[in-house]
């Protein structure tokens, strides 16, 4: 279809999957899954107050997988046309036949497909046009130039905003479709004193236009966190202390997903193998997967294998309360899938009650994190190594920035080590957690 | 303007066959879309047409169990008016959809000066590698065959071995770049990778060992030699070296890293900060720093596309401008920046060939080719033999930078301790933190050793991911900050 032809709605593109799941049965596969996506979206960069970029975007794919027996085949293209989805099939068709048997190859149990799509008000569309949005970048922007003297340049404030369609099925007969929205406003501005310059960002992003942070309050805050960066210095090597802000806080939970996911547990890549039922985080530690909460940005009502989502607890009280498994990996482990083919859907961390400055205080002295840099983790055996930016903290309170460091330990002693969690719970990912309080790590400087 | 001008090239030709021939688009329509895209106040415009088609072989547990395919291609054309630009893009390489993406991006500008579009002429361009598909030069059977190959003697080599993961990828691109300035070139991009990665068990403990390599050639160089073999050896090696590794010290400390892949210490200290767009903007640690010394007179420092064959390199760039060996860093002192067009005009100054972007839907941007210090003076053995304590660290996972700040981190997956000059216990991975205007001029010993890398980089920036490469010798620093967790150190 041409860039003026008519957007193709969720029914097209379940039509052209369930065309692709027909041409593979005729050339002789023995199941097949397929899925398609479409989508159009608008960012816009201002940067000094000047546009600096207009970007209109319109992506579309499709994935075919096909499985003659035990042997898989896959194969995508860009183009919707006719003729490439029809070479695409017959491609993934081709590579079966050079692939090895593999006992646990194959469709999801028809069981467990997902029956009914619930409607999670994913698809909020804004009606935002080029000039309006350029509008909302500076505004945002400009906030952020306006706030504080220190500000003396910037990389510039963002407005996206996404609006899609996908379609899945399989040869079990599952066919199914939503569509959704995502939009965003960020903003990223350099604050110097003398030779120095630092630089930091913040951000906001929802399904639904509404939801999102006023474009001001973006602004101020990107430039409060740069100002607040001046003056950073190297400490001396320590054990310490760390707290992790909400919107960091999120990467240890992923640390956790992914050393108790199919793929690292069947590969025996995880630190964490073997480790349902047993502690794997401190008692206070409760996390709860909710897949269909409405309007959340990691809500799915099925997951890369069709099969159902639906609400679970993954970690009660520090103990593991199940993994997540693909149905090919769960198959691998000899167990169930967990509906997670493709990742996890909304984990959201329990508190313990405390608001971000009773951390501070429960943390005495210490470093509080707010950068980390680098991916400085091994996954088999949980080292753990990050760069690190934020602030020394004494009695309770933000002493000085920090800079140039590293914190470091072994991530079973860090989760282990959690002391407490927030309730200032971080919305903007497909982890919801407060700030997390652990009580020892080394930090590596001067 | 007319085609007559514009044929020059086996890559030209290439590229109007796969990407113009079958929707039937003539030198005439392009020139249509220039002219639409070129309204009052546009300074520069160009349509990028693209078809890129990848295939991955995977293997574990001892099958290969997944084969795939995929291809994307489509068009983006670009209207640049000022410090602004505009971006639209299809799928679909076809007239109507090209002409309404050249309306919508030529929006960027609502008034002045109304330019013309230069005639074309065909660009210069290296030849720096084949123009073969490497999908379709080497049959199935053998990629799998390879791969199977790579595992039983993989797998052979100790006993300890218990799972190997093995994957060949190939690459085949094809671009077709025409602009307001005459630019009209094409390239054809072979691009091939291998990866191993083996997980050793021994009385309960276990580790990983990974290596991989490529660039832009044909599969069958995996077939030469034992190319393949040598990666799941060095793999193995690797992850049992892990095996015996003691905590990593924490602290401030002498390192000192090997040649090659370490390089990437200069791409993302040096080279991210050298990039033309945060030098115009003043955004860059090292933004008005030119002709300052800002590493030790030993250091040299260049990015050169022009490498045959090598991951990083490029015939032409994405804008069409012929790649170059471009001096960052003479003798120390701070010599030049790389720069895309929009950034070069901006600035002053020439493009240097590093205007690369990672598809049709996204916008180019100054960007790295193969980046490398060149070798200096001294023998490696003596640069360890000099340092009384510290760390030698030969491998690396990934690494970060804060072009603002100036601060870096890059992650050590192959490290020792040195102890009176000699290379001792090996350590657990750990992240190295520095200052990137200041860590070379902490660089005292340069190796005669140099070596680039095996060809397995991918930068990414802005959301964009492209394929580079590092090199470097032997060098010694004075002073980073390693991230263990022992106070020993």
């Amino acid at each position: 279809m041409s860039a003026n032809s008519p957007k193709p709605g969720v029914a097209d593109l379940q039509e052209r999957v369930a065309g692709a799941l027909a041409l593979a049965k005729r050339l002789g596969a023995s199941e097949a899954q397929a899925a398609a996506s479409f989508s159009t979206g608008l960012t816009v960069n201002v940067r000094m107050r000047e546009v600096e970029t207009l970007e209109f975007h319109r992506d579309q794919g499709m994935g075919v997988t096909v499985y003659f027996g035990k042997r898989k085949g896959s194969a995508s293209t860009s183009d919707l046309g006719a003729a490439a989805l029809e070479e695409t099939v017959r491609k993934a068709c081709a590579l079966a036949k050079y692939t090895t048997e593999d006992a646990f190859a194959g469709l999801a149990d028809p069981a467990r497909l997902a029956r009914h799509v619930p409607d999670l008000d994913l698809r909020h569309p804004w009606s935002l046009d080029a000039d309006a949005a350029i509008d909302l970048a500076t505004r945002c922007e400009s906030a952020a130039l306006d706030a504080d003297a220190r500000i003396t340049n910037s990389e510039g404030a963002g407005v996206s905003s996404h609006d899609g369609y996908r379609a899945q099925g399989n040869s079990h007969g599952f066919l199914a479709g939503y569509s959704d929205t995502h939009h965003s406003v960020s903003c990223a501005v350099i604050a110097s004193a003398g030779e120095q310059m630092e630089r930091d960002m913040d951000y906001t992003t929802a399904r639904h236009p509404d939801a999102l942070e006023s474009p001001v309050a973006v602004g101020r805050e990107a430039a409060r966190c740069a100002c607040a960066r001046l003056g950073a210095v190297k400490i001396g090597t320590r054990t310490a202390p760390v707290l992790y802000p909400a919107r960091l806080a999120r990467s240890l939970v992923g640390h956790l997903v992914g050393a108790v996911s199919g793929g690292a547990l069947y590969r025996r890549s995880s630190f964490l193998l073997d480790s349902l039922g047993t502690a794997v985080m401190a008692p206070c530690m409760t996390i709860d997967e909710h897949p269909h909460l409405p309007r959340a940005l990691a809500s799915a009502p099925y997951d890369d294998d069709g099969v159902a989502t639906a609400d679970r607890r993954v970690v009660d009280r520090g103990v593991l309360q199940g993994y997540f498994l693909s149905s090919y990996s769960a198959r691998r482990l000899g167990m169930e899938t967990t509906g997670n083919a493709g990742g996890a859907h909304n984990l959201v961390v329990a508190d313990t009650g405390a608001s971000f400055a009773d951390l501070l205080a429960e943390m005495g002295s210490g470093f509080l994190v707010t950068e980390l840099m680098g991916s400085g983790i091994n996954p088999v055996t949980g080292d753990y190594s990050r760069g690190a930016v934020g602030f020394w903290v004494e009695g309770g309170e933000l002493r000085y920035p920090v800079s140039e460091v590293t914190i470091a330990g072994n991530l079973r002693d860090v989760f282990h080590g959690i002391a407490a969690i927030g309730t200032d719970r971080d919305l903007r990912g497909g982890i919801q957690t407060g700030s997390i309080l652990v009580r020892e790590m080394t930090v590596a400087g001067s | 303007m007319t085609g007559a001008t514009t044929t020059g090239g086996t890559a030209v030709t290439i590229a109007r066959q796969a990407l113009l021939a079958r929707p039937g688009i003539g030198d005439s329509d392009l020139d249509r879309a220039l002219h639409k895209l070129l309204r009052a106040g546009v300074d520069a415009a160009d349509l990028y047409f693209q078809v890129s088609r990848h295939e991955a072989w995977a293997l574990e547990d001892g099958i290969v169990k997944e084969g795939s395919h995929s291809i994307e291609q489509g068009v983006g054309v670009r209207a640049v008016a000022g410090e602004k630009t505009g971006l639209a893009y299809s799928d679909d390489i076809v007239l109507p959809a090209l002409l309404e993406a050249s309306g919508a991006a030529g929006a960027i500008s609502r008034a002045g000066q109304q330019r013309s579009v230069q005639a074309w002429r065909a660009a210069g361009g290296h030849q720096l590698y084949g123009a073969a598909d490497p999908i379709a030069a080497l049959p199935d059977d053998d990629k799998v065959a390879l791969l199977r190959r790579v595992d039983e003697a993989t797998r052979a080599i100790d006993p300890r071995v218990k799972q190997v993961m093995a994957s060949l990828v190939a690459v085949h691109e094809i671009m077709l770049v025409c602009g307001s300035d005459g630019v009209f070139a094409a390239d054809v991009r072979p691009l091939v990778r291998m990866n191993v990665s083996v997980i050793v068990e021994q009385d309960g403990r276990r580790e990983q060992g990974y290596t991989g390599g490529g660039g832009r050639f044909a599969l069958a160089e995996f077939l030469a030699g034992d190319r393949a073999l040598a990666m799941g050896r060095e793999a193995v090696r690797q992850a049992l070296v892990a095996l015996e590794s003691v905590p990593a010290p924490a602290g401030e400390m002498v390192v000192v890293l090997g040649p090659g892949w370490p390089g990437i210490l200069l791409h993302e200290a040096i080279g991210h900060g050298l990039e033309g767009d945060f030098n115009r903007k003043g955004t860059s640690a090292f933004s008005t720093r030119l002709g300052e010394q800002v590493a030790s007179s030993l250091c040299t420092i260049v990015d050169d596309g022009t490498l045959p064959g090598r991951r990083g390199s490029l015939n032409v760039d994405d804008e069409g401008t012929p790649t170059q060996q471009t001096m960052l860093i003479e003798n120390g002192r701070l010599a030049g920046y790389i720069q895309d067009k929009l950034n070069a005009r901006l600035m002053g100054v020439a493009p240097t060939g590093n205007g690369r972007r990672e598809s049709f839907a996204h916008l180019p941007l100054p960007r790295m080719t193969n980046t490398y210090m060149l070798p200096g003076p001294h023998a490696p053995e003596e640069i360890v033999a000099s340092v009384q304590k510290g760390i030698y660290a030969s491998n690396f996972g990934g690494g970060e930078v804060d072009i603002t700040s100036g601060k870096f981190v890059f992650s050590a997956s192959e490290a020792y301790l040195i102890e009176n000059g000699r290379i001792g216990a090996p350590i657990k991975g750990a992240t190295l933190v520095g200052d990137g205007p200041s860590v070379l001029r902490k660089v005292s010993m340069v190796g005669n050793d140099l070596r680039l890398d095996d060809g397995v980089g991918t930068c990414g920036k802005e959301g964009q991911s492209v394929p580079v490469g590092v090199g470097q010798p032997t060098l010694r620093i004075d002073g980073l900050t390693v991230g263990g967790t022992s106070s020993a150190g």
